[in-house]
């Protein structure tokens, strides 16, 4: 049966209708799901889209933390339902207390909008793995507040653990340790910076580097 | 006290504020006649803004009329001037509307939101035309970059189209950004936006249905940008500019995007009748054109508009600019499924009056009368001006100071590095620095943006249909002579959109130029629109709107006339684009079109010599547009792996930005009447280079003769040269080209 990843839209997601077609791409089903909705049905993925939710009042990803689906989102995130942050998203999963650390303005403190390579250093999670470690990849990145902070103290524990899911080759906004991706402990939480729903297709994106996100949540076998 | 109608009647000798509203004492006089009595103080605000310059074109309709008169015989224009944006037919029933608007004196002033309400404005305007907003692209231009104020200016303009556009969630196609110390005091911020809908999702703006309701929805209305209009747009600056800071509107990109699928949920559901944006003027402008293009009745409850300063007088309110608001007219029994669509987008809605039988304006302030008014003669029976016009007195100095006499380079040497300077000038340099603060991805339709030399997006994902944009303006060539300067301007827009393969099918403008109250400028402005309505003519391609900014001066000196011309194409399927960039080893090159020796105006004279003077290149149509049908066929038959067409800094400037932007070396070999400076940096026009692959030659060569397409092979891809390598002149590596295409531009 096919995966049916859905696709949350808040005021603000401008990236939904470009995640919706990354999943199609990979094989999956894309189902919308609306910020007001209080449940998910029968979903077995969620992908929370980037761009502005609420604007980005008090802080990114802020306001769509507590929003009506988020609660269902945080549920069946912690029995093990895979999620994928892209941008905004990862900055949602940060608000909730799904993933640590925080999203802060880039170094250069504008937004960047160009294509980044990357290096795959976890290909256990629901997300990346059709992945081989040490995969490079190109994929954009687009994002005014894309510098990933942890506490200090808090950062070994990610190293150790194995939780950083993808790095920078060439750090464009001051992420500690170039961190591009992060995961929770069991793997089904990814937070990812560049958008690989923008790397799927060459002749209206940067490549497509970014298909192993989706075919690893397809997992289809034929 | 509210300034009621029967109070006006009553007291006839009140003295009225006109004169700083902006009126001029005949106009005022012109109300009273039309009136029969004074305006009240709420209409004495309506007309103000609505005949000021910005609004009414009162100096320039005289001479727009020629774009009417000179349309072509064409089969694709929908929708022309008048509406909110033109509209043109790109078939398969789809329809795309197009258009650019300056948002110049805001910019100077706060260039955060000058340049972001300047983005959102554009974005309504073809949102109320029933369109999909599908991609955003801008022309900016500045003063000298090292003067102490163009950074300020620069970088707050781009945050802020950035800011805005990026938030809406609409890429950014391209665009051009310009420096010429004429900017300092007035940079140029023209913003275009497309979009696109089937043919029968077109709207107007139209209230026609008596009993309609006129409903008001977006953010409340506040005391922003009030006046904005005919303040900020309609008088030349001096040192109280920073004063008027507070006429500047604010813009939220969040509520943008809320109205935007709002907007689009009830235009799909069949729930609009008629529909306008609040932008210049506010809702004087957007109630008075409304009732004036429909059948002429409205009556409004002016109290009935949700504040966000309760103490707003009603006059405020009926010319505050605050952002992100539209108008729609609703048929009563529609009026409940709008509201729940506006509630599902947490969008404030309010009904604020009806269309009525009358053919009055009627507005009310708690049930008292404040404005009856005929509402054409608000919005367009405004004044209309035939300003007078002299060709400048220096225009003869001007042209007979050419080129001709300049020192230039003789070697290989000397030729480098005239290059080397040209290509690290702020005008030909990497903008990059600039492009990457915007998300050119969204959406993913973007096929070609920055820096090919047109912007691209996908309109349909089953066939592949497309649009290619190009926006050019060269206030040099127009300096020189703005008849032929604005025809040259639609060439190379012409060109660029043809290089991407597509076809070239409409034209919209907007002209910036210095204050029309001065009769030179006057004549530069009606010279340029007269030949961009020839040219258009002669391309057959209809010009299907624009836009008009004077006042672009400071004190007496005015910019450069720089009319900013769009060209829109298209193609049927976009996979067949073609690129600036190139990637295969062993391609040919090939320089399509003649080069004959023009110098005069070009970016060498400026860049080296700091001249500008004499006449500029010779304008060819017919060759214009036999390139241009070169360029669909190599699309079409696949057969060209990259182009680019030769513009600014001519041949060697052309090759320079194809081999930065592919990072693999050429070899070029240049016949010898090509290898000397007035050729190598000559502007001459219908000329591109394209690279062709081992497989494309054949057709390649008999398309050329087929269509009698002038054609010269230069060079090769070669990648074990390193950059640019000229036989017999000079090599420039791919280092050498880095380091000159990104010099640092600011001076902070």
């Amino acid at each position: 049966m096919t995966t049916r990843v859905g696709i949350i839209t808040f005021p603000g997601t401008l990236d939904d209708r470009d995640a919706a077609t990354a999943v199609a791409l990979g094989g999956a089903e894309a189902v919308p799901v609306w910020h007001k909705d209080t449940n998910l049905n029968d979903v077995d993925a969620v992908i929370l889209p980037g761009g502005f939710s609420y604007g980005d009042y008090l802080r990114a990803g802020a306001l769509a933390s507590v929003s009506p689906i988020m609660k269902a989102v945080i549920d069946k995130a912690n029995e093990g339902m895979p999620v994928l942050g892209i941008c905004n998203g990862f900055q949602m999963l940060c608000e909730t207390g799904l993933l640590p650390g925080a999203l802060t303005r880039n170094k250069e403190l504008h937004f960047i909008c160009r294509p980044e390579l990357i290096t795959i250093t976890n290909t256990k999670t629901a997300w990346t793995n059709f992945f081989q470690p040490g995969a490079e990849l190109v994929i954009p990145i687009k994002n005014g507040e894309g510098c990933y902070q942890i506490a200090p103290e808090s950062l070994p524990e990610l190293e150790d653990k194995g939780l950083i899911v993808a790095r920078y080759n060439n750090n464009p906004n001051g992420s500690v340790n170039d961190i591009a991706a992060i995961s929770n402990e069991a793997g089904n939480v990814v937070g990812i910076m560049p958008h690989p729903e923008h790397a799927v297709d060459g002749l209206v994106g940067a490549g497509v580097d970014g298909l192993g996100f989706f075919w690893s949540i397809a997992g289809v076998t034929v | 006290m509210v300034d009621t109608v029967s109070n006006a009647q009553a007291t006839p000798e009140v003295n009225q504020p006109w004169q700083k509203l902006g009126l001029k004492q005949d106009e005022y006089q012109r109300i009273k006649d039309i009136l029969g009595r004074r305006p009240t103080s709420a209409e004495l605000a309506m007309y103000s803004v609505m005949w000021s310059e910005h609004c009414s074109y009162k100096s320039s309709k005289v001479h727009l009329r020629k774009f009417g008169e000179k349309t072509p015989d064409n089969d694709v224009l929908l929708i022309g001037i008048g509406e909110n944006a033109g509209v043109v037919d790109i078939g398969d029933n789809w329809a795309v509307t197009f258009k650019v608007e300056s948002h110049n004196h805001p910019s100077f002033i706060e260039p955060y939101q000058g340049a972001a309400t300047g983005v959102g404005g554009i974005v309504r305007d073809i949102l109320a035309m029933g369109a999909r907003p599908l991609a955003v692209m801008d022309s900016l231009r500045f003063g000298d970059p090292k003067a102490p104020d163009t950074a300020r200016v620069l970088n707050g303009v781009v945050a802020g189209i950035g800011g805005y556009g990026n938030s809406l969630g609409l890429p950014n196609i391209g665009g051009e950004t310009v420096f010429h110390s004429s900017y300092a005091g007035n940079p140029l911020v023209n913003a275009l936006c497309v979009g696109a809908m089937r043919h029968d999702q077109i709207l107007t703006s139209g209230a026609e249905e008596v009993g309609d309701l006129v409903l008001l929805y977006g953010a409340a209305t506040g005391g922003d940008g009030i006046g904005g209009v005919s303040v900020l747009a309609s008088e030349v600056f001096d040192e109280s500019a920073q004063a008027a800071r507070p006429s500047v509107q604010v813009g939220d990109p969040f509520m943008e995007k809320l109205l935007i699928e709002a907007t689009l949920e009830m235009a799909r559901a069949g729930l609009i009748e008629a529909i306008q944006d609040l932008g210049g003027a506010g809702l004087s402008c957007a109630t008075s054109e409304m009732a004036s293009n429909g059948s002429g009745g409205m009556r409004v409850q002016l109290d009935r508009v949700p504040l966000r300063d309760e103490s707003l007088t009603p006059e405020e309110i009926l010319m505050s600019e605050s952002q992100e608001r539209m108008c729609a007219i609703i048929a009563p029994e529609n009026l409940d499924a709008v509201l729940a669509i506006c509630d599902k987008w947490d969008l404030s809605a309010t009904v604020i009056g009806e269309v009525t039988q009358t053919d009055k304006l009627e507005i009310y302030w708690h049930d008292e009368l404040i404005v009856d008014v005929p509402p054409r003669t608000v919005a367009h029976e405004g004044p209309v001006y035939e300003r007078p016009m002299k060709r400048p007195a220096n225009q003869d100095n001007l042209i007979v100071n050419t080129t001709t006499t300049l020192p230039k380079p003789t070697d290989g040497v000397g030729i480098k590095a005239d290059l080397v300077k040209l290509l690290s000038h702020a005008n030909l340099a990497d903008k990059s620095w600039i492009t990457e603060q915007y998300d050119k991805y969204v959406r993913g339709d973007t096929v070609l943006s920055a820096p090919d030399d047109a912007g691209m997006v996908r309109i349909d994902r089953k066939t592949g249909k497309g649009v290619a944009i190009s926006l050019d303006g060269n206030g040099r060539y127009c300096q020189l002579d703005p008849y032929l300067g604005a025809q040259l301007n639609l060439a190379e827009a012409y060109r660029n959109v043809a290089m991407s393969g597509a076809k070239p099918i409409a034209v919209t403008n907007c002209l910036n130029f210095g204050s029309p109250e001065d009769p030179e400028i006057m004549w530069q402005f009606a010279e340029a629109v007269s030949g961009l309505a020839d040219g258009a003519l002669e391309f057959g391609t209809p010009v299907t709107g624009g836009n008009v900014s004077f006042y672009n001066q400071t004190g007496d000196v005015a910019i450069l006339p720089t009319p900013v011309i769009g060209v829109l194409g298209v193609l049927d399927d976009v996979g067949k684009r073609i690129t600036r960039a190139y990637s295969s080893p062993g391609s040919k090159v090939y320089l399509l079109g003649e080069t004959k020796p023009e110098l005069d105006g070009s970016i060498w004279a400026e860049v080296i010599h700091n001249h500008l003077g004499g006449v500029p290149p010779k304008l060819n149509i017919d060759a214009e547009k036999v390139l241009a049908r070169c360029m669909r066929n190599f699309a079409a038959y696949g057969i060209a792996e990259a182009a680019h067409d030769l513009a600014d800094g001519g041949l060697l400037v052309a090759l320079a930005e194809m081999v930065y932007d592919s990072g693999i070396g050429m070899r070029v070999e240049l016949p010898a009447e090509l290898m000397t400076a007035e050729m190598l940096f000559s502007e001459s026009t219908a000329r591109a280079l394209v690279v062709v692959p081992g497989y494309g030659d054949t057709g390649f060569h008999k398309l050329c003769t087929d269509l009698n397409q002038p054609v010269t092979l230069i060079g090769e891809i070669d990648d074990e040269s390193d950059g640019l390598d000229v036989a017999g002149l000079f090599q420039l590596g791919s280092q050498g080209l880095s380091a000159a295409f990104q010099t640092k531009l600011l001076a902070n």
